[in-house]
């Protein structure tokens, strides 16, 4: 019994409707219906609302999938697929099918982390090395994790501080590391640029995992996994992305993305924080939150680094909020069952409101976390079918 | 002295006449003594004869903003370097900037700078001296002793001098001394930390961006200087639609302003930085197909008035990094003529025209008797075969550094042999 039919079979029990159960979840009644239909999974937040809701424990904590022994695996070769290039730094490396491609395969690791053997072999033997100049660290341990459960061997270095005050430049380290052979390099840098440079001087392939102000790729892939687990789809979704864009890679690389999966993609911010061609860039641009809101789907919140303020992009962190975070109020402007994202950290109460960030059934933030490990082994295992065919 | 040199059979470009058309010239001691329009020129038994094959003799160019890395920085470039890549590119008179290490600020400099060119007896020399002590833009440097020791004109070159009361003082001062003052328009707090021009493109690319009325700002503040203080301004290297608008507002109102623009600036845009090209950075930064466009029509119009190489060499190690942290700039002097001349090939300027914003209008600013075809001008003389296809490859230039913005790109034109004071430094 998957958890379509253990949704249903309970709620028919309640004698609710899907529209009844659609209502006390905060949630359109479609989610309802392709959740039961299976054609959508709930995520582990939903889960745990559903099994509040409808009142049976037993909902929380079973597998998603029930899957019987190797059935995991076969969906993971079925869908595994060779990366389109040698690296990964743009989303724009990425045309639709591909992107698709990748989502469907990130998904079936979704349901392979959440197995008790969480481990395949598909980077047996391969060595990955991680290269953050800057210091992050769920998205180092987020590729960590990825790598070591494809069997890869993992090497971890932060050689922000130590050999930049030696003098050592981006491309000595890259010319030493490439003497050691890695197969996947995968690289987080201050300047935009960066991880391209990199893979100019580099045999392996390189992961950007942040360039400057630029993109954040493997990041806009475990969102729009989030969003197709949570709405069954990405394409005819509305999607505001609101914050600091003008110096968000995140909000780079997620508008392109979904973009590239057809969705409408909306940002909200003080005009100070929006690059002055983004009305170039086929999203809507507004400067208030409740107008933008007004019938989104996904609202996602971006990171207000706290620099910003002696920059005089915004003059303080209340007035930001008062404007610009979002709460319970601002949220009700958005679509009835309109879900919320953040890349992490989170900066409570400037951005976001605790209240909204902590509620499960609106909240898909720690459902980000989790996508991202399996995002990021979809990545890197088609990475390595691409260096399979070409070595 | 040494043996008389006729040029025979090539088609003779004269900037100052308008001439374009076949001749021959005979060069003595130094100088051009014989211009023949149309007819060879008389050739005597103990003159040596070079035919021309029909190619281009004109003036040596005269290149006004050069930078070497002598004294203080010779990993990048020194003295006889550029001198060497000036002669292969054509260029006869150089113009060094004056942020070195130290600073061309005082007369002793600009003595050292002139008897080390003239050791090297390969291209003219001169240079240009600091407006400011130390380039610090707060005292005024030694103006009038720097002139008397040579130098041309007064700058503090990529570093706009903010104070506006010492500006005004400067160009006051400098115009007593008859001494044109040229001024980087940039708002520098407008462009602090910008590494390209402000643009769709910029933000697309994640990169910290300098927009454009960080020029315009400038340029109205010393437009309105020069003028209450009735002195010669040269705006250096004008790079914006923005900034046009200003210069032809002053020229209107009777303001005595020169302008420059380099030939990276006519010849790329701003997607040329395409994906993180640190050779493409430069300062000012290049700036949309639209600006560049303006600024052919402008240099065609005249209201532009010269073309520099902006040659600014940097070392491998300051380019080869992220886009935000490498060095700003591009070598110039190899490339100045055959990037030039891509204006002439696509029809954009007259022959003469084109040539004049490199030869005649710079020695007219500096007071050379240089470039022009005259009886009696020095012989600074380039031999040119026009149509030559070359493909630039930057490791083949001869500047100690390589980062040239035209590296990778399609040229024609190429110097066959370059005199200086009728020796043949380059060719031949």
């Amino acid at each position: 019994m998957d958890i379509g039919d253990k949704i249903a079979a309970a709620r028919n029990r309640k004698g609710w409707s899907q529209a009844r159960l659609a209502q006390a979840l905060g949630q359109a009644q479609t989610t309802v219906s392709s959740w039961e239909r299976g054609r959508t999974e709930p995520t582990r937040s939903d889960v745990a609302r559903l099994s509040e809701v409808l009142g049976v424990p037993n909902l929380d904590g079973m597998p998603s999938v029930a899957a019987a022994p190797g059935e995991i695996e076969d969906l993971i070769h079925e869908r595994l697929f060779s990366f389109p290039g040698q690296h990964f730094l743009s989303v724009h490396d990425l045309t639709r099918p591909d992107a698709e491609a990748l989502i469907d395969l990130s998904d079936a690791f979704v349901a392979l982390s959440r197995q008790r053997a969480k481990h395949s072999d598909l980077l047996a033997g391969r060595t990955l090395v991680n290269l953050f100049f800057e210091n992050s660290t769920r998205t180092q341990a987020s590729f960590e994790i990825a790598a070591k459960r494809l069997g890869a061997d993992v090497i971890t270095m932060n050689p922000g501080a130590s050999s930049i005050a030696k003098g050592e430049t981006l491309i000595d380290t890259a010319a030493t590391l490439n003497a050691m052979q890695p197969d996947l390099l995968v690289i987080r840098h201050k300047s935009s640029g960066s991880a391209s440079l990199l893979a100019q001087k580099v045999d392996g392939s390189v992961i950007n995992a942040g360039d400057g102000q630029h993109e954040h790729p493997t990041q806009a892939v475990l969102d729009a996994l989030s969003i197709k687990r949570a709405f069954g789809k990405v394409e005819g979704l509305t999607v505001a992305i609101c914050g600091d864009i003008l110096h968000s890679r995140v909000a780079r690389s997620n508008i392109g993305m979904l973009q590239i999966l057809g969705a409408s993609v909306r940002i909200i911010a003080p005009k100070t924080l929006i690059p002055s061609e983004a009305h170039r860039w086929g999203c809507e641009v507004f400067t208030d939150m409740r107008t933008g809101l007004e019938g989104c789907d996904v609202v996602m919140m971006l990171r207000l680094q706290l620099e910003r303020m002696q920059g005089g992009f915004v003059p303080s962190t209340r007035e930001y909020f008062r404007f610009f975070g979002l709460d319970r109020e601002k949220l009700a402007f958005a679509k009835p069952g309109a879900r919320v994202m953040h890349p992490g950290p989170m900066n409570r109460g400037v951005e976001i409101d605790s209240d909204v960030a902590d509620d499960l059934s609106i909240s898909l933030i720690q459902d980000q976390v989790e996508m991202g490990v399996a995002a990021r082994m979809a990545v890197l295992a088609s990475l390595a079918a691409r260096l399979g065919n070409m070595r | 002295m040494s043996r008389p040199i006729a040029f025979t059979n090539v088609r003779l470009v004269d900037p100052e006449t308008a001439y374009d058309g076949p001749g021959g010239i005979i060069v003595r001691d130094g100088l051009i003594v014989e211009v023949a329009r149309g007819a060879a020129a008389d050739t005597g038994p103990d003159i040596q004869v070079i035919d021309g094959k029909g190619r281009l003799l004109c003036p040596g160019l005269v290149d006004m903003r050069v930078k070497t890395g002598e004294p203080g920085s010779e990993t990048k470039e020194t003295l006889k370097s550029a001198s060497r890549a000036a002669a292969a590119g054509g260029v006869t008179s150089i113009v060094v900037q004056p942020d070195t290490l130290p600073a061309i600020d005082e007369p002793a400099m600009v003595d050292f700078i002139l008897r080390r060119a003239r050791d090297i007896e390969l291209v003219h020399v001169y240079p240009a001296g600091a407006a400011t002590r130390d380039l610090g833009g707060a005292e005024m440097a030694e103006i009038g002793l720097m002139k008397d020791a040579g130098a041309v004109y007064i700058t503090d070159g990529d570093r706009p001098i903010v104070d506006s009361k010492l500006f005004r003082r400067i160009l006051t001062y400098a115009s007593g001394f008859g001494m044109m003052v040229a001024h980087r328009p940039v708002d520098p707090w407008l462009a602090k930390g910008g590494a390209v021009h402000a643009s769709e493109f910029a933000g697309r690319y994640g990169l910290p961006s300098i927009p454009a009325i960080a020029e315009r700002i400038m340029l109205e503040r010393d437009l309105a200087i020069a003028e209450v203080t009735k002195s010669r301004l040269l705006v250096d290297q004008i790079s914006s639609m923005e900034g046009l608008e200003s210069l032809a507002r002053g020229r209107s109102r009777g303001i005595d302003v020169v302008a420059s623009v380099s030939i990276n600036h006519l010849s790329f845009n701003e997607l040329d930085v395409g994906d993180y090209r640190t050779f493409a950075k430069l300062d000012p930064p290049l700036r949309a197909e639209d600006d560049r466009q303006a600024l052919i029509e402008a240099l065609a119009s005249g209201l532009i008035d010269i073309v520099v190489s902006a040659h600014a060499p940097e070392p491998a190690e300051s380019k080869r990094l992220p886009f935000d942290e490498a060095a700003p700039g591009s070598v110039g002097l190899e490339t100045l003529l055959p990037g030039l001349l891509a204006l002439h090939h696509d029809e954009r300027m007259p022959l003469t025209d084109l040539i004049a914003t490199v030869t005649l209008k710079p020695a007219n600013l500096l007071g050379l008797k240089c470039g022009r075809i005259a009886r009696g001008a020095p012989a600074d003389l380039i031999l040119v075969d026009l149509n030559a296809p070359r493909l630039i490859d930057a490791d083949k230039l001869l500047s100690k550094s390589k980062n040239s913005a035209f590296d990778g790109r399609r040229l024609q034109g190429e110097v066959v042999m370059t005199l200086v004071d009728g020796r043949v430094v380059f060719g031949g």
